[in-house]
Parts: C-alpha cells; structure tokens; sequence
C-alpha cells in the first residue's frame, strides 16, 4: 500500500471513533500490544529524548524498502509511534522523503506532534526521514 | 470560613473551559493565575502612564518612575528588607540566580567550596556548576532522605572554613517539601559561608522576613505569586551587593561614562541595566496587594486544609504512590501510578480538563534518585477547591483504568 492509501485508511478507522476516549482507548491498545523493536536496538544511540518520554528508533534496509522498529516508555507515545510505523515502515526512501503528516490533524491527534510537545515525537518524524534520505542516497 | 468562591470571581481564567470540561488548574507551582486586579494595573499602566523611567522630565516619565519605584517599596514591605535599594528588579528567579553566581566569578578561588541542595531545580544547580567552572570552586551536594527532605547531618558535614556560599531553595518545586533554612543560614554563617535562598516555591504560601532569617540573598518569581511572567526580584543585603561587580552594562546602571572610564550607579541601579519591565514591576506590585489583602496566614490555613483533603484522597486510590512525604510541606503532591507512565496520566488529565505538570519538573536529581522518569505533580493554590480536588481523583482513576 502507498503513504496516501494508509493514511486514508487511518482517517477511515478513527473517524468511527464518537469521542476522545475511544480515540485514546484505540491508541492505547495498540501501544500495549504491539512489539515495536527488538531489544538489542533500545540503545543509547537510538534513544530520542523528550522531555518527558523516550522514543527509541532503529531503521533497516529490506528490498530497497527501509523498515522501521521504535518503541516508547510511554504508552500513548507507543500507540502514536505503532501508527507512525504503520505509515511509514516498509516504504520506498524517497516516498518516505516525500510524505507529509497532515493525516494526524485529520485522526485528531495533532497535539502529539506540536513541535512544542516535548515528548520525542517531533523529533522521531525528523530521524525517520533522514533515515530515508540517508538510504535514498546510497541507492542512487 | 475561607472565601474562595469570593476570591474565585476575581480570576477570569477559572471560568474557561479545556477540551469540553471546566478547567481544573493544578499546575500553580509552575506559574500561578492572575486576577482581574493584577490584569486591571497592567491595563492602567499602557491605557495612562507608559512611559520610560528614571530619565524623563515630562510628567508621563515622573508618573511612570513613581508607581515603579511605589512598587519596589511594597516589594521591600512585603519581604521586610532593611532598605529599598535592597531589592533588585529582575525578570525573574533565574535572573537573579545568575547575577548573584556571576558576582562570585572573582570572589571565589579554587579550594574555596559551594554547597548546593539535591532538591534544587535546575535554574538553582547549573549557575554553580558553571560558576565553579570559571572560578575553580568545587561544588557539594547535601543529599535527600526518602521522605525528600535534605539530611541535616550530612549539611553540617560539608560545611567547613572553605565553604564560602551556599545554594538551597526555600521550598522544593518538585515535591514541596519546606526546607529549615533558618537553622541552615544560621550554621553557614557561623563558618562564614554567604547564603541564597531560592524562594520562587515559597513566595506564594509563605510571607518571607529576608532579616529574622538574615538570608544574604533570597530571589523569587511574580508569576508565582498572580504577578505577571518575566518579572521578579533578588533580595541581597546590602554590604553584599556592594561586593559583587555590576552584571550587565548599559543604560541607567551608571554614574558617568567616558571612553577613559565609567562608574557605575549605586544600588539597586547599578544592577538594573536597560529599560526594566516597568509594566511588570508595577504589576508585581499589585499582585502583592491582592495576596495581602486575602492574607498569607489564611492562605496557608486553606491550602494545608486542600493539601490534606489531596493526599487523603489520592491515596485511596491503590497503586498511587505520593513523593515527597515530609510533614513540613505546601500544597503540592507529586505522585505515580505504579507500573504506568506520568506522560500518559497526564495527557489523559488533560483530555479531561485537569492541569497537571509532569515529567522531572527540572529537577532530574531528584527523579534519579527514586528512579523514575518522573511524576504527575498537582500543585494546588488558594482559588482552588476541594471539588476540583474530587475531580482530579476521579481523572486520575478513569486515567489508571484506561492504561491498566
């Protein structure tokens, strides 16, 4: 699937949503169930710090695709991320590269992504692209 | 009986909601409310009077430069400072942290030893870490017990002929424990060590006396206590002011300025350079009228009364583990829900109306040493009320329901 058509389903899923609590309910379930990295990546130098929570990225190369594995000590940053990755993992670099986040406005989650949120998720869009552009780059 | 629906109509703010709920306001120990009183002087001050100080000749200028310097007198009241020119205008605690920290760059020589609190917040931490760098000072750390109060044997411990200042805040910002700075002041001085108190936690609740407690240095925050943000006083004795060199140059801190040679302005002046918050200063002002008019004793009456009623409550809820246990305390609770994280409680508070502040509330060592990444922190001031109490409970358990 494209960036677009996820992120159409995405706004699909949560517009069946009635109100902020399950919104967040569906958030943190997906922060609970989901194995987002494996350990061996939740290193110091994968680590984004927040102000308040951590965000832990680790990007690969697959079939010319980058896969993305973060996790979060916080939870509702966890669901956030689990719906980051679903977006953006398994993705050519350069539609990675070209992406925009405007979806979260339209799930209602906008405040997570305000730059002035200090809980690392600003930054982790940031990481996740230069990932691409980084891999971008080498295929060229 | 406390008058707090009286004293609730003169916040504005209060009446608002957030994300559909009347607003709960619990983060007052991050900047208090301002009420329409304050609001009222900052809109006479630009709708009259504006106009720069201390220079003009027009009757706008005399007029501005008598309310701030009106202003300064109550602030020398309030705080009951010997002298007005005791009280230096600043933008606020941090400002002041560093005027005083730069002044000792020169003072001090390596051997020489700085003793700071482990309850510091940071703005009362890194100014003497960097003063030490620069002047070769070391830097001592009296440590906490797990009530979160500082182990008065271990202060006693460090203080010595070479302890030449000491750093420790009047009340912790992060778990509001009340810290005995008189006891503290006394054994500095007595080995010749100069103090400064941080009171910006202390200055809401507290009516501090800068000579029963012969502090050397004590700074605080307007927006507090209802003033106004950037604005903000240090208290210094005065043989000590006339010590430490001037901070910033510019305008209104001198007396005579050539290329050969400037001399500096006498106190308070000499460190007030550039245009002050003039607005802000005369705001200050009012907000301490008001505070007065309600009475710092009553205040603290209620707010221990509000305090009480939170920790009672809170700790009915299982799972709640409350940080900062001291029996000498303000109306703060710093607290976690085991095994989930202080972000997300507080991002679900929000949803339902409650302001929160969580995370370290800069003041990482203290975190460090319970070992957790930080705390949900209700903070509660004199216009709150105990069904807004009973509504942060009911967030906090629909918030542990939803995260469990």
């Amino acid at each position: 699937m494209t960036i677009k058509a996820i992120q159409e389903d995405l706004i699909d899923e949560f517009s069946m949503f009635e109100d902020w609590e399950e919104r967040y309910q569906y958030m943190i379930d997906l922060g609970k169930t989901l194995p987002l990295i494996d350990e061996q990546y939740k290193t110091q130098e994968n680590i984004i710090k927040g102000c308040q929570s951590k965000v832990w990225v680790h990007a690969e190369m697959k079939d010319d695709k980058v896969v993305f594995t973060a996790d979060s000590d916080a939870i509702i940053t966890k669901g956030i991320i689990a719906i980051l990755i679903r977006v953006f993992s398994n993705q050519n670099p350069q539609d990675i590269i070209d992406a925009n986040t405007d979806f979260i406005d339209a799930i209602g989650l906008k405040e997570h992504l305000s730059p002035t949120r200090a809980n690392g998720l600003v930054s982790m869009i940031k990481q996740l692209k230069m990932y691409a552009i980084a891999y971008q780059t080498q295929l060229n | 009986m406390f008058p707090v629906e009286k004293i609730r109509k003169d916040f504005p703010i209060l009446q608002r909601q957030v994300n559909g709920k009347p607003l709960v306001y619990f983060d007052n120990a991050a900047t208090s409310q301002t009420p329409q009183q304050v609001m009222d002087a900052i809109v006479d001050y630009y709708s009259n009077y504006n106009a720069n100080i201390h220079r003009g000749v027009h009757s706008l200028s005399q007029e501005a430069t008598d309310k701030y310097e009106e202003a300064r007198l109550k602030i020398q009241k309030h705080f009951n400072a010997r002298a007005s020119h005791e009280i230096i205008m600043t933008a606020g605690t941090t400002h002041g942290i560093n005027l005083v920290a730069s002044g000792f760059t020169t003072l001090l020589k390596k051997g020489d030893e700085v003793i700071v609190s482990a309850l510091e917040h940071h703005s009362n931490i890194v100014p003497w870490q960097m003063l030490c760098e620069r002047s070769g000072a070391e830097l001592k750390v009296i440590p906490m017990n797990d009530e979160g109060e500082l182990i008065l044997s271990a202060y006693d411990a460090l203080l010595s002929d070479n302890t030449k200042l000491v750093f420790v805040n009047h009340i912790s910002n992060a778990l509001g424990t009340i810290n005995p700075i008189e006891s503290m002041i006394k054994k500095a001085h007595a080995v010749g060590a100069a103090v400064l108190v941080d009171g910006a936690q202390a200055c809401p609740h507290i009516k501090a006396d800068v000579q029963a407690l012969d502090v050397d240095f004590y700074v605080v925050s307007a927006h507090k206590m209802c003033g106004p943000t950037g604005v903000g006083i240090l208290y210094g004795k005065e043989e000590w002011l006339n010590k430490l060199p001037p901070y910033q140059g510019g305008g209104e801190m001198i007396a005579e300025v050539s290329f050969e040679k400037t001399t500096y302005a006498g106190l308070p002046h000499k460190f007030e350079a550039g245009t002050p918050n003039i607005c802000g200063g005369i705001a200050f002002g009012a907000a301490i009228d008001y505070m007065n008019q309600i009475g710092f004793e009553k205040i603290d009456a209620y707010e221990q009364e509000l305090l009480e009623y939170g920790t009672k409550k809170l700790l009915e809820i299982e799972g709640l583990k409350i940080y900062g246990t001291s029996e000498h305390k303000t109306s703060v609770i710093s607290f976690n829900l085991d095994g989930i994280h202080p972000y997300d409680v507080g991002t679900l508070l929000d949803k339902m109306g409650v302001a929160v502040r969580t995370g370290h509330h800069c003041a990482q060592p203290i975190m460090d040493y319970f070992k957790i990444p930080g705390t949900i922190r209700a903070s509660f001031a004199f216009y709150n009320t105990k069904q807004e109490i009973d509504v942060l409970v009911e967030g906090v358990k629909k918030a542990q329901m939803m995260l469990s």
